[in-house]
């Protein structure tokens, strides 16, 4: 009696088996990696562009809404980011809607700062997180200090030089948030929309499909999205972070997946073709 | 192998949770229960700290300590909101929740007010302007018609008024297209993102937890 067919035992397999395959794929780039070339999309490149084109000194405020599950994304975009502003001597003003954040910008301030030799409260303020996102980001409209009278650490804004003369969107050419969620609809709505502040966004990938329509309109000056994003940010500021790192196991990975999906779909019609039920065995 | 405690516990953490893909078993369960219990410990820690000290403890101190000296704080104000948030707690016992309305009542007010001319203004009328604008040259042009054709099939698909038939079941079926395409890119997009995320638990465990990699 002839065995099941190999699409059968396709249809069969131990989902395990697909684990490994992935950790696989994911592990071996990174252990031995060949370093992929990067290109960088008109998106990415318009908001380099756009940051880069802000008057050497100026301040931008860097809105850092993102939390640990989605750090593998925006974390390496947010270096890239400040890494950027500072070889541009701008002064980031940065502050973060999210209660689980302020540890990761800290991190984030640390690695940019130290690597382009630049110090806190002179360089870039951290104004730490307030509860109330859309409050909030209204708010700051009206009166930034108001909502953060001191900086993360304690120092009055009044007592750091780069908040002189700035309480609102007014004193910032531009405004940057890198965001995991929808914060981002809020920053269009109320920092560019009604109060006319030129946008850059920084998303996750799973986002970044929703705000395309943003670019065309140009609510959104540009748009970095999820790892490749940053990867590119990386590459146009010439700096090899975590992102340029992971996009080698990024592309086997997908590369594995798109033979997957083929697979199991050569064998779920040829299964479905001889009338044999998925999951393995004839009907 | 790292030595930082921290590390340590991040790292074992991350086992205890990938523990999972083989299956259920109780170092995936401990790790989950801690990370909610860690989760909402912190949250609460973070919003009386950033919310309920500042706005509340803090600002009735001042106009406690402003009424000793005989002057009327504006501080006092913080009752009104401290009142509608203790009455939005009513909602816990049935003889007082129709008090949490009140405070209900309020915040949707409020929200709707900042919300609705937002959205109509940013992610409708700003749109609308950007579907129908005078088409440009070369490639510029032909991204213009695409966009309108897609903006008027996706609007024809979900004009349930009529049967789509005709010329309207053309445009719906046009529609149908242009969404299945945004889906496949959505959904590309995602696999993408659950990838990252592998990519840096990885990258985690070999550089900092195992030390293979260099940069820890």
């Amino acid at each position: 009696m002839a065995g099941p067919r190999w699409t059968d035992r396709l249809m069969g397999i131990d989902r395990r088996f697909l684990f490994i395959v992935i950790a696989v794929a994911v592990t071996l780039p990174l252990l031995f990696p060949v370093n992929l070339p990067i290109s960088v999309s008109p998106r990415v490149r318009a908001a380099y562009e756009t940051i880069d084109a802000v008057p050497n000194g100026s301040p931008i405020l860097l809105s850092l809404d993102y939390e640990p599950d989605v750090m593998a994304e925006l974390q390496p975009m947010a270096i890239a980011v400040l890494r950027h502003c500072f070889r541009k001597n701008l002064k980031p003003v940065v502050l973060t809607l999210y209660p689980a954040a302020p540890g990761l910008i800290e991190r984030a301030l640390a690695i940019a700062s130290e690597a382009e030799g630049k110090k806190r409260n002179v360089d870039y303020v951290f104004l730490g997180y307030k509860s109330g996102s859309q409050a909030v980001i209204l708010g700051m409209g009206e009166s930034i200090r108001g909502l953060f009278p001191k900086d993360f650490w304690g120092t009055p804004l009044d007592e750091i030089p780069i908040m002189k003369g700035i309480d609102s969107y007014a004193g910032f050419p531009l405004v940057v948030n890198l965001s995991g969620s929808k914060i981002a609809d809020y920053y269009i709505q109320i920092a560019h929309t009604r109060y006319h502040r030129p946008l850059v966004l920084g998303s996750t990938a799973v986002m970044a499909t929703d705000y395309y329509p943003y670019l065309s309109s140009k609510q959104l000056l540009g748009l970095i999205g999820g790892m490749k994003g940053a990867a590119e940010y990386e590459r146009l500021i010439d700096i090899v972070g975590d992102a340029r790192k992971g996009m080698d196991a990024q592309s086997l990975v997908h590369v594995v997946i798109v033979a997957l999906v083929l697979l199991g779909n050569v064998a779920f019609l040829s299964s479905r073709g001889r009338g044999a039920r998925p999951g393995g065995g004839a009907s | 192998m790292s030595t930082d405690p921290q590390i340590l516990v991040a790292g074992l953490l991350t086992l205890c949770i990938f523990s999972f893909l083989y299956r259920d078993n109780p170092f995936y369960k401990f790790a989950e229960h801690l990370f909610v219990g860690v989760a909402a410990g912190y949250l609460l820690a973070v919003q009386f700290q950033n919310v309920l000290k500042p706005n509340v403890i803090d600002s009735l101190g001042t106009a406690i300590s402003a009424a000793g000296t005989g002057d009327l704080s504006p501080k006092w104000w913080t009752l009104v909101p401290l009142f509608l948030g203790i009455i939005l707690l009513g909602r816990l016992w049935t003889r007082t929740s129709g008090l949490a309305r009140w405070a209900l009542a309020f915040y949707v007010g409020i929200y709707s007010g900042i919300a609705v001319p937002a959205y109509m203004q940013a992610q409708i009328f700003a749109q609308l302007a950007d579907a129908v604008k005078p088409f440009g040259t070369g490639w510029e042009a032909l991204y213009s018609a695409l966009v309108l054709i897609g903006f008027l099939g996706v609007l024809a698909y979900f004009f349930f008024s009529s049967h789509h038939r005709g010329a309207h079941g053309v445009a719906a079926r046009v529609g149908i297209w242009f969404l299945m395409i945004a889906f496949g890119a959505s959904f590309g997009y995602t696999v993408m993102a659950r990838v990252s995320l592998l990519i840096a638990r990885v990258q985690f465990m070999l550089r900092d937890f195992v030390h293979i990699l260099p940069g820890a």
